[in-house]
């Protein structure tokens, strides 16, 4: 049956078209003024005049090797906070969820309670003593805490296990028990079941917590701004972006290329893994 | 490996690890500034887990692996989550600088915070942003919802295109509107009404400028959990009423809407939690600046919201503990609206 091409349809698609256009259109700000100087950014900002790769280059270099930025060190301390917290919350996370699962004790229920109820804590109220913790574990242990990747990703293992255990819980809950007692009939030890049946089956709930954590980890400001400080040398990319565009106010050529340099690795990312993205994004908050 | 070995392996660790984790904490109490202390105590902490998992025993192993499954994430959460929850609620009632306290204040810092008149023009602020973005995100998700599911071609770039602003952090996403809105937008109100003034300088205007652009960033995730919804209302309900001669608008009010209530329920309930907890852009845009006359007082803080105001009445002032104090109160407020919510939202899904 061919339908038939209604008004209605052409609306539609109209519409659709112009709310692309709408929603958009900040990115097209930013991809035609990265490529033009300071000059016709503020003469004309949406124009494609002047456009040329060398001033794109030109603008590229020189936030790249301003120091106050330092762009390479804040990605890569991004990079590695990112891609640490998320390895550690997959692995400690899956571990937690399975026990409290799989335990029906008062104990687990109530450990479960616990990181279902924190999860409605708003940051700000945990961010003040956190620090004074953070100082205080840190000069009782003797190493640093603040300032130091492993203070940080301690902070983010703690701030994504309520979400992780829940969304991990919620899968863990469907695979049958009985895949457990046969591997334990068959001589398996716990923490073999775990890594053995357990583990391999948990890849699509992992992929979902991985992307839900991934996204507010890379993007967080609040936390690393908080726990690293501006002025250490240690700064995630949200943290030396808002620091380099505080001291270029109105430098609109080297803001625009600062946010295009913090935009892209995101964009890039999503254009590979577009559909996992939408589709954990969608599971997750499913589930919550 | 034997038992015999096992056990003796497992009592060496054992053995080992309570001398680690006790010289440790002694080094610590006798103010050594012994800088592997710190190694000490963990190396110490691994060799008695390990001592205790290589213990040969039946009726305890299952045990004992539940422990050290659950030891990692639960520590981290105690001491990032649990314990400074409870120093803040402490803290909310003493003369905390952020370093040291001297004494109780008993409940004077609420009772300043509700004194403080810019205090209460944030809260009324945030409140107001809450509910219109609560709607406008809402019908505006739901409206793309409707399209994207609409039989056209390319319905996969525009579900993306919708989606991409949240992709970006709230800091970037703030400065980059920041130049739409006072070089763009100001162009065209220039040339359009010969109005020379950005939509930033004023509260008001500023205020409709942080409600824009988080309608703009949030309305594509909503959009894709209503999609999800839509997609799960049953083909052959929506049929039926097609052969008895429903229209597509009643269609969608009649059946497709009260089907998709616990949809409904989960998007009203994040919208609500993010628009609360509304800080990087608010940060970037405006900074919270903007005078205001409010209560007879002149107020520069016309678009600082709850969040940033408790940031700035902490960080930037250095009060801690009336920073403390207005957190608590933020978690209060935002834990009674949020059941509030939900209870109503889940009242209506059971009488449909």
């Amino acid at each position: 049956m061919v339908k038939k091409f209604t008004v209605l349809d052409f609306i539609i698609r109209v519409l659709v078209i112009i709310i692309a256009m709408l929603v958009l259109f900040p990115f097209f700000l930013i991809v035609i003024n990265v490529f033009r100087n300071a000059n016709d950014i503020v003469s004309n900002p949406v124009s494609v005049a002047g456009m040329s790769i060398e001033k794109l280059m030109n603008n590229l270099t020189s936030v790249i090797n301003n120091t106050n930025f330092s762009f390479w060190s804040a990605f890569a301390t991004s990079a590695i906070v990112t891609v640490f917290s998320l390895v550690l919350l997959a692995l400690f996370g899956g571990m937690a969820a399975w026990v409290i699962c799989r335990n029906k004790t008062k104990w687990s229920a109530f450990i479960y309670m616990v990181f279902i109820a924190s999860m409605i804590i708003p940051f700000q109220v945990v961010m003040l003593p956190l620090i004074s913790t953070f100082r205080d574990v840190g000069k009782f242990l003797g190493i640093t805490m603040l300032q130091s990747f492993p203070g940080i990703i301690f902070a983010y293992l703690g701030f994504g296990g309520a979400m992780t255990v829940f969304i991990l819980n919620g899968f863990i809950k469907t695979i049958p028990y009985e895949l457990e007692e046969a591997a334990s009939i068959d001589g398996c030890s716990p923490e073999g079941i775990y890594f053995r049946v357990i583990f391999p089956l948990l890849k699509p709930p992992i992929v979902t917590v991985t992307i839900l954590n991934g996204m507010w980890i890379w993007n967080d400001y609040l936390l690393p701004s908080l726990m690293l400080g501006h002025n250490g040398k240690v700064k995630t990319l949200p943290v030396a972006v808002q620091a380099f565009i505080g001291s270029y106010v109105k430098q609109w050529d080297l803001i625009l290329t600062a946010a295009f340099l913090a935009i892209i690795p995101m964009i890039i990312l999503f254009l590979f893994a577009q559909k996992q993205i939408m589709g954990g994004l969608v599971d997750g908050a499913i589930k919550s | 490996m034997n038992i015999d070995s096992k056990k003796s392996l497992s009592l060496v660790l054992l053995a080992a690890g309570c001398f680690g984790i006790i010289s440790a904490l002694a080094l610590d109490i006798t103010g050594s500034d012994f800088a592997f202390r710190g190694a000490l105590l963990i190396i110490g902490a691994i060799a008695f887990l390990g001592g205790l998992y290589f213990y040969p025993t039946e009726k305890h192993h299952k045990a004992i692996i539940n422990i050290i499954f659950l030891f990692p994430l639960l520590f981290c959460f105690v001491v990032t989550v649990i314990i400074p929850f409870g120093l803040g609620l402490f803290y909310s009632t003493t003369d905390w600088n952020g370093i040291r306290m001297t004494g109780f204040v008993g409940l004077s810092n609420y009772k300043a915070m509700f004194t403080e008149i810019s205090f209460l023009w944030s809260l009324i602020i945030t409140v107001l942003f809450v509910i219109i973005n609560m709607i406008a995100v809402n019908v505006i998700g739901l409206a793309l919802a409707v399209l994207c599911t609409s039989k056209i071609r390319a319905v996969g770039f525009f579900r993306a295109a919708y989606f991409i602003p949240n992709l970006i952090g709230g800091i970037v996403l703030g400065y980059l509107w920041q130049f739409v809105f006072n070089n763009v937008v100001l162009n065209w109100t220039l040339k359009l009404f010969d109005y020379n003034s950005s939509m930033l300088s004023k509260y008001n205007t500023a205020f409709f400028a942080i409600v824009l652009v988080y309608i703009w960033q949030y309305a594509g995730y909503i959009m894709m959990i209503y999609i999800t919804g839509l997609t799960t209302v049953p083909t052959d309900v929506i049929e039926a009423a097609s052969i008895d001669g429903a229209t597509a608008v009643q269609t969608f009010f009649k059946i497709k809407l009260p089907m998709i209530a616990s949809t409904i329920t989960i998007c009203t309930f994040l919208t609500l939690q993010s628009a609360f907890k509304q800080f990087d852009v608010n940060m970037a845009l405006t900074n919270g600046t903007g005078s205001v006359n409010f209560m007879g007082q002149y107020l520069t803080n016309g678009t600082q919201m709850l969040a940033l105001n408790i940031y700035n009445t902490a960080i930037t002032k250095n009060n801690y503990a009336l920073g403390q104090a207005k957190a608590v109160l933020f978690f209060i407020i935002l834990s009674i609206v949020s059941i509030i919510q939900v209870r109503v939202s889940n009242k209506r899904e059971v009488e449909m």
